[in-house]
């Protein structure tokens, strides 16, 4: 990229800087402060945010005042100080700091000014004439002590990655990026390099291609008998990145003398394929999966689900990552068949643990508090204002994840069966839609297919991408028109490897032919490389019948959205980029997407050689109830759950929470997606950090029983029930690390097979390592399993919450002393020991009569048992109910009472029934284990005992709230 | 009798227009949703409807301030807009849609949107939230709603903080009869969450002098059905949720 346009200090642009009045909190600056006192920066006493503006020199002083009182300060809240260009502010306090998007960094708040200025008639010119940028201007007014300053500024303030940043200097760029040099073709010459020239040509061009890929590549050319253009190179590049093609999991793996291939069609597909679900409408080969829902009123809808990883962008910057996650699983759904409606978001966050001490954090790694602030808010902008409730998910801790931490990211939507098929025909205009393309997010798919190190941060400041939601609403509300008015053929959404990868994969078994010089730019002076790959968020890519051409265009132009012609489908089975006339590319279609070799890699896996531990006799259990509630894992999320909006489209059953005060954790969560369905759809998450390195397939076959016991909790029907699976693991080049994931595919295939529920969509990352020096730290095998089930009919949906005294509690399922990988274990800093995994000849039917017994109305209360097991699901369920408890453990001969209270065995529910309803709700359970466990109390007081009458716990639920929400907060 | 007609208004980054739609057509009105370009394109189809509301959402990502540019929008069809009102009409603000009629000035007509002396603003807590409060209704201009009643409602801003230049104007504004609906909790001082945001007052929802520009930040049109509420699971005989009577109430002043 060549140098930037810097303007000397101080800008010449009119400056405005917008404070809150002294009288006025200032969220921004409180936020700030607290940061920085928790990393332990004391001299930072005071901070105030002054929201900051560049307007063009060329206006006069009215137009300015009018900008400030119309559009910028509130006349009750806010003090605006304005300097005309080239002045120098009258700054207050005794230091500063500025901070301004680096330019090219998208910046949706200087875009709103424009269009506000131009609409309101302030600047008579159009949006596209005008520049404004923003930056943020902090005061303090006792100066700190000069390292904390720059820690301040680097740590708290900005992210240096897409900021820029300057202290007590009033310097800020005022200008647009600078041209790349050179628009020509390119050749890359690599026809007479060896292996390892080629390897390093990779290496230098952040290609992430290996030697065989190269080779490929290079044999292929030869053929041709010329070199490779950067164009082509690129494309290969991203389209054949583990990122975009799942090389491991559709290569060959050897393993104990087996030879797998295609572990992906061999394990997860193939039940899906063997149970062939009438129900299943789509599986597997289109952006997501997509399962029947209901019939009403004529109309067939179907549901479909999308769950993504967004790892390395996030642990880079969390805020950028988890928001562009999110706006990335949302284009999935948009662009699944001809376009669903995104009706709910999930997220889950693995992250290191919230109290590590600030000297134990990694170089050139942030500490876990911080990242999970930065993905919480970075979830909540963007999903909150797509309008779209976050509805389930989850927060994981480890150790493992410090470094490396994982996001995922869901999306459900809802489409009627029409919808559900596209097609691409030669002779279709090609259209983007969406966001304008900027230089973000060059080189993302291959960056996310290599392990993270120290530097990760400064070499791939590029791959960071910077998410516009209210863009992508206009997407979703011009699509969804365009889509009903059926304007167009086929879409898909530009994801990793942006237009290359869209293009490319749609003109797979056709062709297309683009000019790069239609696409529209966030600023001049792309090259055509950089407009083909840019991840640029945002935009979705069309196949539009020539003669729909202008009303599509007209649609969208409705929503505020651009929708431009590019180029068009062909039928000659070539890849051709022209940019001003020039042929860029010319790449078979057939190479690109078939031509990459498939690699050969060995597993193996052996369990931990850890000695088995006795199971731990607890002194006082109920004090150890309460310190397992206090864990970050278990404790209350509230205050993460509470930013997101989970209410908006007004289809809420079963929300995040339950109960009187609505603090109690749900398991699963249930929607009412069609007015005048009976229907609901529920949703459930299984994960779990500890289980997989001592068991990878009893953590797979766990974390599916922990999904289903999610919905069929909540009311939802375990045969009409679809999961999706998200593997991340450590570097699978590794065989250590490779045989782990096909022992958990493997877990995956036997549980779907059991439990009649076939895998709908899918997706990993497989190169979660961390390096420091020589060292690689691999992260916990971790398996995200969602559940997708239908609730027959909403008004039977069972909460958690305790719900009356004198009601009988019962346990489902059966308790074994499997405490290896439990809460309680991590809590007494124990290793080793028996993972739970669930039996998978009983457990279908145990689901199946528990959903029948609620069908019936015998369940008023369901909970599952998972991390804490029974003690930590009775204290949840009571505080949830603002109802006491009296319990007797009548526990087997050969289960210790630790592991009665606290071990993690699956398929296990707490069930509350009104007493004239326990024999029926007993015979409803036929054969399964039913133990009666006691009463519910009007009395405040969670009270359980031994099979003795010996008191093991006698607790007050205050005392039980009080740990739940007492330790952990963002 | 004919059937009350409303319009829901929305722009880019607006998302609760369904729902709210959804929840006029419950309280009895037939509804049309239209984007505010739309309208400014035709708009002596203003005339035609009887209920006009600013549904929820992030209107122009709330980019500057909450509902700033859709409020600055307004000041170019600001005389339609009074005459609608002059006419009998009722215009509704929720959540963002109240912070855009605030942005507007509409509330306060004698001044200029610029000299206002109410707004809302950053959350006591410092974010985003979402969460189910209890609402009452005051004594106020807006006596279609039974003084005294209380149900629940979910909230969900960033931005719902209500507040006066002074005490002053506060009491100005009980005493004028714009106080219309108010936070409830146990005791009479409420605490937080109870008052979600720290509003001036428990103040959730004003209106004009004339009663007829009303805005609130919670959302009654997610409480329609008898399974919204997070704790419908303890109840049995209810059928709907009490987000129904409150737009139903609306609908059926519009028509007098």
């Amino acid at each position: 990229m060549a140098p930037v346009t810097i303007s000397p200090a101080p800008p010449q642009a009119w400056r405005v800087e917008v404070f809150r009045r002294p009288t006025v909190d200032d969220p921004e600056g409180t936020h700030a402060l607290a940061a920085a006192q928790a990393l332990g920066l004391s001299s930072i006493s005071d901070l105030r945010l002054g929201r900051g503006y560049l307007l063009p020199p060329e206006f006069d002083e009215t137009q300015v005042l009018r900008t400030v009182r119309e559009l910028l300060a509130d006349p009750v809240l806010d003090v605006a100080r304005i300097t005309a260009p080239g002045e120098m502010p009258a700054r207050e306090g005794a230091a500063f700091v500025l901070v301004a998007r680096k330019p090219g960094v998208t910046d949706p708040v200087s875009q709103t000014l424009e269009r506000a200025l131009h609409t309101a008639g302030i600047a008579p010119v159009t949006e596209e004439d005008l520049l404004v940028t923003t930056f943020q201007a902090w005061e303090m007014q006792t100066r700190p002590a000069e390292e904390h300053l720059s820690q301040l500024s680097k740590r708290v303030l900005a992210n240096v990655v897409i900021d820029a940043v300057s202290i007590d200097d009033e310097t800020l760029y005022y200008g647009r990026p600078a041209e790349a040099e050179g628009h020509g073709v390119v050749d890359v010459p690599l026809l007479k390099l060896d292996e390892a020239a080629l390897v390093q040509l990779s290496n230098d061009g952040l290609l992430s291609l290996d030697a065989a890929e190269m080779l490929t590549i290079q044999e292929h050319f030869a053929d041709q008998g010329r070199e490779p253009t950067s164009c082509e190179l690129e494309t290969l590049a991203q389209t054949w990145s583990e990122h975009c093609q799942h090389k491991t999991f559709r290569g060959l793996i050897e393993m104990d003398g087996e030879v797998i291939d295609n572990l992906l069609k061999s394990t997860i597909a193939k039940a899906t394929y063997e149970l062939d679900k009438p129900w299943c409408i789509s599986v597997f080969h289109d952006n997501a999966g997509i399962v029947e829902f209901d019939h009403v009123d004529g109309e067939t809808w179907d549901l479909s689900m999308k769950v993504e990883t967004h790892n390395h962008p996030s642990a880079i910057d969390p805020y950028g990552g988890a928001g562009t996650g999110i706006g990335g699983v949302v284009r999935d759904i948009l662009g699944v068949g001809m376009g669903a409606k995104p009706i709910a978001n999930l997220d889950a966050f693995f992250v290191g643990p919230p109290d590590l001490a600030p000297d134990q954090v990694p170089r050139g790694s942030m500490h876990p508090s911080r990242i999970l602030r930065g993905v919480v808010a970075g979830v909540r902008d963007y999903g909150n204002r797509m309008g779209i409730p976050t509805v389930a998910g989850g927060v994981w801790f480890h150790e493992g994840y410090t470094a490396n931490p994982l996001v995922y990211a869901g999306t459900v939507g809802l489409m009627p069966r029409w919808a559900a098929t596209k097609e691409v025909r030669p002779g279709d205009v090609i259209v983007t839609v969406g966001g304008r393309t900027g230089r973000d997010g060059i080189h993302g798919a291959t960056f996310s297919s290599v392990e993270l190190h120290e530097d990760s941060e400064t070499q791939s400041a590029g791959a960071v991408q910077i998410g516009d939601p209210i863009t992508e609403k206009k997407v979703l509300d011009g699509l969804l028109a365009a889509r009903d008015a059926r304007l167009f053929r086929g879409l898909t959404d530009c994801g990793a490897g942006g237009l290359s990868s869209a293009v490319g994969e749609m003109g797979a078994e056709c062709g297309a032919e683009v000019d790069l010089d239609l696409v529209p730019l966030k600023y001049p002076g792309l090259s055509p490389e950089e407009i083909w790959i840019s991840e640029a968020q945002e935009r979705m890519v069309l196949s539009v019948p020539p003669e729909d051409l202008e009303a599509c265009i007209k649609i969208f132009d409705a929503e505020g959205a651009t929708a431009t012609a590019i180029g068009h489908f062909t039928d000659t089975g070539r890849l051709v980029l022209r940019y001003g006339g020039v042929v860029h590319a010319d790449i078979n279609m057939n190479f690109l997407h078939e031509g990459n070799p498939r690699q050969t890699r060995k597993a193996t896996w052996s369990a931990p050689d850890l000695p088995t531990p006795a199971v731990p006799v607890l002194d006082d259990p109920g004090a150890t109830l309460l310190e397992l509630l206090k864990r970050p894992t278990l404790a209350n999320k509230e205050w993460i759950i509470r930013q997101f909006d989970h209410e908006v489209q007004g289809q809420r059953v079963i929300g995040p929470t339950s109960g009187v005060r609505n603090d109690g954790p749900s398991d699963g969560v249930v929607l009412h997606p069609v007015p005048g369905s009976k229907k609901g759809a529920a949703i459930g998450l299984g994960a779990n950090a500890r289980y997989g390195r001592l068991d990878p397939r009893a953590m797979a076959e766990t974390c599916i029983d922990e999904a289903l016991r999610n919905v069929v909790a909540a009311g939802g029907d375990p045969t009409h029930t679809s999961l999706l699976d998200n593997f991340s693991w450590g570097n699978c080049n590794k065989p250590d690390r490779l045989g782990s994931l096909v022992h958990a595919a493997k877990g995956c295939y036997a549980s779907a097979m059991a439990l009649g529920t076939p895998f709908i969509s899918g997706k990993d990352s497989l190169n979660n390592e961390y390096r420091v020096g020589d060292e690689t730290i691999a992260i916990p095998p971790t398996l995200l399993i969602s559940a997708l089930s239908i609730v027959p009919d909403v008004t039977k949906a069972v909460t958690m919450d305790l719900k009356k005294a004198g009601n009988i509690l019962m346990l489902v399922g059966e308790t074994k002393n499997q405490l290896g990988g439990s809460e309680l274990h991590a809590l007494l800093g124990m290793d080793g020991g028996e993972v739970p995994r669930p039996d998978l000849r009983t457990s279908p039917d145990l689901f199946a009569c528990l959903h029948a017994a609620m069908q019936a109305s015998l369940v008023r209360t369901c909970h599952d048992l998972s991390e804490g097991g029974l003690g930590v699901a009775l204290a949840e369920s009571a505080m949830a109910g603002d109802l006491g408890a009296t319990i007797q453990l009548s526990y087997a001969k050969d289960l210790n009472r630790t592991s009665a209270l606290f071990s993690e065995s699956t398929t296990r529910f707490l069930v509350e029934v009104a007493p004239h309803q326990v024999a029926p709700f007993q015979e409803a359970l036929g054969s399964h284990p039913v133990t009666q466990l006691g009463e519910v109390q009007a009395a405040s007081r969670l009270q359980i005992s031994d099979m003795n009458g010996d008191s093991l716990v006698d607790l007050s639920i205050d005392s039980i709230r009080d740990a739940f929400n007492g330790s952990f907060q963002g | 009798m004919q059937t009350t007609q409303a319009l829901v208004l929305r722009t880019s980054g607006t998302n609760c227009e369904l729902e709210t739609a959804r929840a006029l057509e419950r309280g009895g009105a037939k509804v049309d949703v239209l984007s505010h370009r739309r309208l400014q394109d035709d708009l002596p189809r203003l005339t035609k409807y009887r209920v006009l509301v600013f549904a929820g959402g992030f209107s122009h990502g709330d980019d500057l301030a909450a509902g700033r540019v859709w409020g600055s929008d307004l000041r170019a069809i600001r005389r339609e807009l009074d005459a609608f009102v002059a006419d009998g009409g009722l215009i509704l603000g929720v959540c963002n849609g109240f912070q855009v009629l605030m942005e507007s000035g509409l509330f306060q007509p004698d001044r200029a949107p610029e000299e206002r002396t109410l707004a809302l603003y950053s959350n006591a807590s410092n974010h985003y939230e979402c969460r189910w409060v209890q609402l009452a209704v005051e004594r106020s201009k807006c006596s279609w709603w039974t003084e005294g009643w209380k149900f629940p409602v979910p909230v969900a801003h960033a931005e719902g903080r209500f507040t006066c230049k002074d005490e002053a104007t506060l009491e100005e504004l009980r005493a004028a009869g714009q106080i219309v609906l108010t936070y409830q909790g146990a005791n009479e001082t409420l605490s937080y969450p109870e008052n979600p945001n720290g509003s001036m007052g428990d103040v959730a929802g004003i209106c004009d002098p004339s009663g007829r520009v009303v805005g609130l930040m919670p959302h009654p049109e997610r409480n329609l059905d008898l399974f919204n509420r997070p704790d419908w699971t303890r109840f049995e005989g209810r059928q709907e949720g009490e987000g129904v009577r409150f737009y139903a109430d609306l609908v059926a002043a519009a028509q007098g």
